[in-house]
């Protein structure tokens, strides 16, 4: 047993962080320190960045743009990114539906849409929850029916993060409603231009629009969009979510924030005195700063013991992983607002292209917006709730 | 980074696992605590025949030399088991200052000693007053030509009612919460002016109180610069903290499977209780609270040999906190879901819920460590 990084990692951690330093545009970089959302144009640039340096797609197999790398690697590569702090490339693409196609998919449907993936030429959105399908996601709705060499297709998709953006839905669909309700789903991949599709906003807490209504009325979808076999799709997207869990730490992020907060805490002042010297302030982000260090080393050791497991099954121990990566990321966004204090009231909805000063110092205006915003990851991939009976049955054996 | 035991460290956790599997179950555990010393002398023959004793000494002093992760492995099993024998007191601590503080000779008197389960140590440092402060040392060391004059009273010294000699620490120069000036002695048990009260602890280990009336120490028994004992026993406490932290490890992870196994069979309702979803998510996070734990430990384990004191001591104190705050939602809800039957004296999980809260008042407790982690910095540098 040895904790430590072998040199070999340290090098290659100094290599990606270099990398990261002067690759990232700066104005992308600000953006993230303030805690903006990357717009569609940042995201398509710094994919291409990396795309272009060989690393757009690094856990995918090598003759898919993969690099190859160590599990450990691939940490201390995901780690630096978002320190630097740079955008994660769409993880409907790269984490999710790429997964699926180069494990599942057919060799035409790989060369045809993982390059795009990789070089995020097609941006994809995730149709899997519906208004009566959320933590129960097996009881989906949304039908596929086979005519000919398409599918019709009938239903409404919820909570569909940035599919204003996206040129591609991978769904769930129904293709059986005759047998048990996990045997009856498929996967398909669906054109957001084919006609009857509509895409409406949901405005979130916070005031931005991330998520969004998809509806599909009689959506005409080839048949070579399969993904796999038909009324198959529900291993795949038990796949798709245990991939998701793993990534959901986001221990970099918090890295970053926490690192935010204590520069911050140092220029605020209650009276003479700097808020970071405050006991009663320190200690909260000194506990906080314990169970992320905690969760790094779980991390780790999940990462460690992947390369002995089989192939396509997640460890279960990655749902300690996502409770306890989404209680300490809003524990960091609630920091945030402590630090800010009274300037986390003005409320300025985020635009493209605003250009009025903010109410309060330039870097409180999205304090609150982020707070707010993040409630949702305790809610997303799984809610904490699903989480804790994944453990209780796959771990405990209740 | 690697997280696999090696070959070595594999054998090694067998044959511990082994020994306490055959020889320490509960019911043994409970006859141990009513001999005389309250702890097995055979089963400290037992433990010094395996080597555990001489573990974590250099090969040249009759060890094998081990590190902290072979401590961890030992203490984890420890931990389950709720040994009471004092082998934090004698290896980790007694043997833990002589090895990092000590002169050569010193070393090749006494761990040769300690190995062969011939010697066992106390380390005397806390006093009524100092709390965790590792520099509050009010005992004094009078310097009389070569050799020093002690006086003072210890507490809570662990195993102190056995011991065959006692580390001291004792103030040789400054004043009480001075970080300089401070000694370390060993001091014979039996010598004049040495008194002990031993008592029994709350999780059934034992501790003294020592009285130190003008005895007299020669230069030999002086370990290491009169006046600047403190790093050692700075770096030495740290390493009982990492040990502590597996051994706390080791009775959480007994908690949760006493637990889920009495969940698993305990029927109301005419249904096994543990098909509740309210308990089968509190023990969820019982096992969220454990591995969070665990890999803390790992973590102190790790960075118990750091060269950099501060850093070492920041890593610890963050271990430490975690430790607590684990150790205390998973003794808490150990208890709670067993229901009356946690409460009572014949079931073991109350008494490995007793030995976790121990431990967390050991060399400073979560709030303690929190305080000192934050006053230093925290983990992030801005």
């Amino acid at each position: 047993m040895d904790l430590r990084f072998t040199d070999e990692e340290l090098a290659f951690r100094d290599e990606v962080r270099e990398f990261f330093r002067t690759a990232l545009p700066g104005s992308i970089r600000r953006k993230m320190i303030e805690g903006h959302h990357p717009s569609k144009d940042d995201l398509v640039t710094w994919s291409r960045i990396l795309n272009a340096k060989g690393w757009a797609v690094p856990h995918w197999p090598v003759k898919w743009g993969g690099t190859g790398w160590s599990p450990v690697k691939q940490y201390i590569f995901r780690d630096e990114l978002q320190q630097a702090p740079a955008p994660e490339p769409l993880a409907f693409g790269v984490s999710m539906v790429g997964p699926v196609i180069y494990t599942f998919g057919n060799e035409d449907q790989k060369r045809r849409f993982l390059p795009r993936i990789a070089n995020l030429d097609d941006w994809w959105c995730q149709g899997f929850s519906e208004p009566g399908a959320g933590s129960d996601l097996a009881s989906l709705k949304t039908t596929a029916k086979r005519e000919g060499d398409h599918y019709i297709v009938n239903g409404q998709k919820t909570w569909t993060t940035l599919a204003q953006h996206a040129d591609w839905i991978f769904c769930l669909v129904r293709t059986d409603s005759a047998v048990k309700k996990q045997e009856g789903i498929s996967f398909l991949l669906i054109d957001m231009k084919a006609p009857g599709i509509t895409v409406r906003p949901i405005q979130t807490i916070d005031g931005g629009h991330e998520v969004n209504e998809v509806f599909l009325d009689d959506v005409r979808v080839p048949v070579e969009n399969l993904v796999g076999q038909e009324n198959k799709g529900w291993d795949y997207a038990k796949f798709l979510l245990g991939n998701e869990r793993v990534g959901i730490a986001r221990i970099g992020i918090s890295k970053a924030r926490l690192k935010r907060v204590r520069e911050l805490a140092s220029l605020e002042r209650i009276g003479d005195i700097p808020l970071i010297e405050i006991p009663r302030f320190r200690e909260k982000l000194a506990a906080v700063e314990v169970e992320l260090k905690a969760l790094e080393m779980t991390q780790l050791r999940v990462v460690a013991a992947e390369s002995r497991r089989e192939k396509g099954k997640p460890d279960p121990a990655s749902s300690i992983l996502k409770i306890k990566g989404s209680e300490i990321q809003q524990a960091t966004t609630e920091l945030l607002m402590e630090v800010v204090g009274p300037f986390a009231m003005p409320y300025h909805p985020e635009e493209e292209g605003r250009n009025e000063p903010t109410d309060g110092p330039d870097w409180a205006s999205t304090a609150a917006p982020t707070y707010f915003n993040w409630r949702k990851i305790s809610i997303y991939g799984g809610s904490n709730e699903i989480q804790k009976n994944i453990i209780a049955k796959a771990i405990l054996g209740f | 980074m690697d997280f696999d035991l090696s070959e070595e460290q594999r054998l090694l956790k067998d044959s511990v696992d082994r020994l306490m599997a055959d020889r320490y179950d509960f019911e043994s555990r409970q006859r141990y605590a009513k001999e005389p010393e309250g702890w097995s002398r055979a089963l400290w023959s037992a433990y010094a025949e395996l080597g555990l004793l001489a573990l974590p000494f250099d090969e040249a002093h009759g060890g094998f030399g081990g590190g902290p992760v072979e401590t961890m492995t030992i203490m984890e099993a420890f931990g389950r088991s709720l040994a009471l024998e004092p082998y934090l007191a004698t290896v980790i601590l007694g043997g833990g200052l002589l090895q990092h503080g000590g002169s050569e000779e010193q070393k090749s008197t006494y761990l040769p000693q300690i190995a062969l389960g011939d010697l066992r140590l106390a380390f005397a440092h806390t006093e009524r007053q100092s709390r965790y402060d590792l520099f509050d040392v009010g005992t004094t060391a009078q310097r009389d030509g070569g050799s020093f004059v002690l006086n003072g009273q210890k507490s809570v010294v662990l195993h102190g009612d056995s011991a065959d000699k006692i580390l001291v620490t004792a103030r040789v120069a400054g004043s009480r919460r001075d970080r300089d000036g401070i000694g370390l002695f060993l001091v014979d048990a039996n010598a004049p002016g040495v008194s002990r009260r031993g008592y029994p602890t709350q999780d059934r280990q034992r501790a003294a109180e020592v009285t130190l009336e003008s005895v007299r120490v020669d230069a030999e028994s002086v370990i290491g610069n009169p006046e600047g004992a403190l790093p050692v026993v700075e770096k030495v406490t740290d390493i009982a903290i990492a040990a502590l932290a597996a051994e706390a490890i080791g009775a959480m992870d007994e908690m949760l499977k006493l637990t889920v196994d009495y969940l698993k069979t305990r029927k109301q309702f005419n249904a096994t209780i543990g098909s509740f979803q309210v308990l089968q998510h509190r023990s969820s996070e019982m096992f969220i609270a454990l591995e969070q734990g665990r890999s803390m430990a790992m973590f102190a384990a790790m960075m118990a040999q750091e060269q950099n004191p501060e850093e070492r001591r920041k890593a610890i104190s963050a271990a430490k906190v975690q430790i607590g705050r684990s150790g205390r939602f998973v003794g808490q809800q150990a208890v709670q879901l067993h229901g009356g039957v946690g409460m009572t004296m014949e079931y073991k999980v109350g008494h490995l819920f007793k030995r976790v809260t121990m431990i967390d008042t050991l060399f400073g407790d979560a709030d303690h460590h929190l305080s000192k982690l934050a006053e230093t910095g925290g983990l992030i540098a801005a």
